[in-house]
């Protein structure tokens, strides 16, 4: 199957000015701009205790946190207000050359600061100083702005790629050299299936050294995902053996690349190797609610067979690989991507939601 | 074995497809080197029944090919169990690919065979069947890569009896015990004679058991409670009493309150 690619060099977290309708940017900027105002709110309670000198104030605490919410009335329309404007003036924003752009979200912040002011003051609330209220806006929004730009370039374009052709890069040379020695035994009785198999192992290693920035098919990626079990099959016979379950989904869904392949290599070597008798792996791919195509769920479940005097390499290994795509998702995604683990003590779960398809960039 | 006779060989690896390989390779070199696969087995604790077979037939075989990692019990730990048959055989290990194995056995100066294996390679291995190494340092090996791999020792001990291998399972043991001679080994069952010292099972098994006494290690989960000894009793300062079995194990004074907290 054949689709367009999509580009995934626009990593969210990797723009100077941030992606507004992205989950992970509105976060960081509630929690930001409201880190500033109990912090204004703290810095007030204090001069005024200084200023007040003796008298029965209240307790610091509780004065704290009255500033604090009388600081959020002002506070949180503001927010949300700048919220939709930047998220829906995004595309314009980055055409604009970044320092412009920056000192236009700035003013923007302000002249909306005045705008409230105003408007509050014509209601009969609050004491209609608009002057410190609009400097205000503009010093808590050129903090988040210098953050952002700060996170940017701690995860620069380049960075990223390079961080994640190291993290995609990972076939095991377990998995390699044991599968050679099988294509070997395969080569004078079955030459045919000793072909099939080397060109399956010619297509994971494309798949590994490809270019991590690009996304690709969801369907070739269950493809890939069975070329590597059929290997895996070779060498364990019929110990291996494979649950699909692939539901209503469309193939052509960009997805990042390795999603799946890295996760059924670790259920093959932690679940079924090192069991004499085997077992079987069931992946779930679909989305989770049905009729819902805004998000994919895969989901790898493998048996932990018991293994005498205990698991502690075992669980090491698994985090080792789970901490990788965990770091990629993030790079991908920032928060929108969820993994999470169900462990039990004779079974394994990995699920992993992605939003999909990706924010359009 | 005269020259003329040709190599009994056992075959272990739990992938169908390395034992074939293997099996291939030394049709290739039996020209040079006349050999016969005399049985093949997926891990190592059909290897060993398989031998014990053998070794009652009469018939002993003159080395196994053992791949080092293998579910069920892996080839090291097979190696140091076969040291007790009574005609030992020569292992030569063989990897794909094991850091940690790999690392010990360059360490000890063992040899191994790399997967895939060429035909020349295995047949320089046969040509020089390995001396057997020591139990002991075969024990020391199995130690090592069992404790990066499974966080734990071996995972079975082994003992000789009327000529048979028998392999005890280290979770069946309930405690460990040393006689004049020997150290016995406990499982629900029955009694086992070990030719090991106690020291260097503590030394492996360490996180498993509890010392109670000079002589005695138990596996926490089968003490049922303690009793405080008769006065005058020299043996023990007190008692564990055990589930399962009517024996009592001594603890001594020195170690009386630790292990009382620990099983607490």
């Amino acid at each position: 199957m054949s689709i367009e690619p999509a580009s995934i060099r626009h990593f969210p977290a990797a723009h100077p000015l941030p992606d507004w309708r992205n989950l992970g940017v509105l976060l960081r900027t509630l929690l930001g701009i409201n880190a500033l105002a109990a912090l204004l709110a703290l810095a007030q309670v204090a001069a005024g205790a200084a200023g007040s000198g003796g008298g029965p104030a209240p307790a610091w605490p509780a004065a704290w946190a009255g500033r604090y919410l009388e600081l959020t009335v002002g506070v949180e329309p503001h927010l949300f207000l700048l919220g939709v404007l930047l998220a829906g003036g995004r595309d314009l924003l980055w055409r604009l050359p970044l320092r412009l752009a920056q000192a236009l979200v700035t003013l923007l912040a302000g002249g909306l600061a005045v705008a409230l002011t105003a408007w509050a003051a014509a209601l009969g609330i609050g004491d209609g100083a608009a002057g410190p209220a609009a400097l205000l806006a503009m010093a808590a929004w050129a903090v988040l702005l210098g953050y952002f730009d700060l996170r940017a370039r701690a995860h620069s374009p380049a960075l990223a790629e390079a961080r994640l052709a190291a993290l995609n890069a990972r076939i095991r040379p377990h998995f390699l050299f044991n599968s050679l020695n099988a294509v070997l035994s395969l080569i004078r009785a079955r030459p045919q299936q000793a072909e099939n198999a080397l060109e399956s192992l010619a297509d994971l290693f494309r798949a590994a050294l490809r270019d991590p920035g690009k996304l690709v098919a969801l369907g070739d990626e269950i493809e890939l995902g069975r070329q590597y079990l059929e290997l895996e099959k070779l060498r364990l016979g019929e110990r291996l053996t494979v649950d699909w379950q692939i539901g209503q989904i469309s193939p052509a869904t960009p997805i990042p690349p390795l999603m799946l392949q890295p996760l059924l290599e670790n259920a093959v070597y932690h679940g079924i190797e090192p069991s004499p008798a085997g077992g079987c792996i069931r992946i779930a791919i679909d989305h989770p609610r049905a009729g819902d195509r805004r998000e994919l769920r895969l989901s790898i479940g493998n048996p932990l067979p018991p293994v005498a005097g205990g698991r502690a390499t075992h669980a090491a290994g698994n985090r080792i690989a789970l901490d990788n795509i965990r770091e990629r998702l993030r790079l991908y995604y920032d928060l929108e991507a969820r993994l999470s683990i169900e462990s039990r003590p004779d079974a394994y779960q990995v699920n992993i939601v992605l939003p999909c398809p990706p924010p359009p960039l | 074995m005269s020259a003329s006779a040709p190599l009994n060989l056992l075959l272990v690896d739990d992938e169908a497809p390395a034992r074939e390989r293997l099996r291939v390779l030394l049709g290739d070199i039996a020209g040079q080197l006349p050999n016969c696969v005399a049985g093949e087995a997926a891990n190592g604790r059909e290897a060993l029944a398989w031998l014990n077979a053998r070794a009652a037939a009469g018939e002993p075989v003159d080395g196994v090919l053992a791949d080092i990692r293998m579910p069920g019990m892996d080839g090291i730990e097979l190696a140091s169990h076969l040291a007790l048959l009574p005609q030992p055989p020569a292992v030569i290990f063989t990897t794909a690919y094991d850091n940690y194995a790999v690392q010990a056995f360059d360490l000890a100066a063992v040899d191994y065979l790399l997967k895939p294996v060429r035909a020349q390679r295995l047949l320089t291995a046969l040509q020089k069947l390995p001396a057997r190494l020591p139990a002991p340092q075969l024990h020391q090996l199995a130690t090592t890569v069992g404790q990066a791999w499974r966080g734990g020792g071996r995972s079975h001990l082994s003992c000789h009896e009327r000529g048979r291998l028998l392999l005890i399972p280290v979770e069946e043991i309930l405690y460990l015990r040393a006689e004049q001679k020997y150290v016995t080994a406990r499982t629900l069952e029955r009694e086992y004679l070990l030719d090991e010292s106690l020291a260097q099972l503590e030394a492996e098994f360490g996180a498993r058991f509890l010392r109670l006494h000079r002589a005695v290690l138990v596996a926490p989960a089968a003490v049922a409670g303690f009793e405080k000894a008769a006065g005058d009793d020299a043996e023990a300062y007190g008692w564990a009493l055990l589930r399962g079995v009517p024996e009592k194990l001594p603890v001594s004074r020195r170690l009386w309150s630790t292990v009382r907290q620990s099983l607490a």
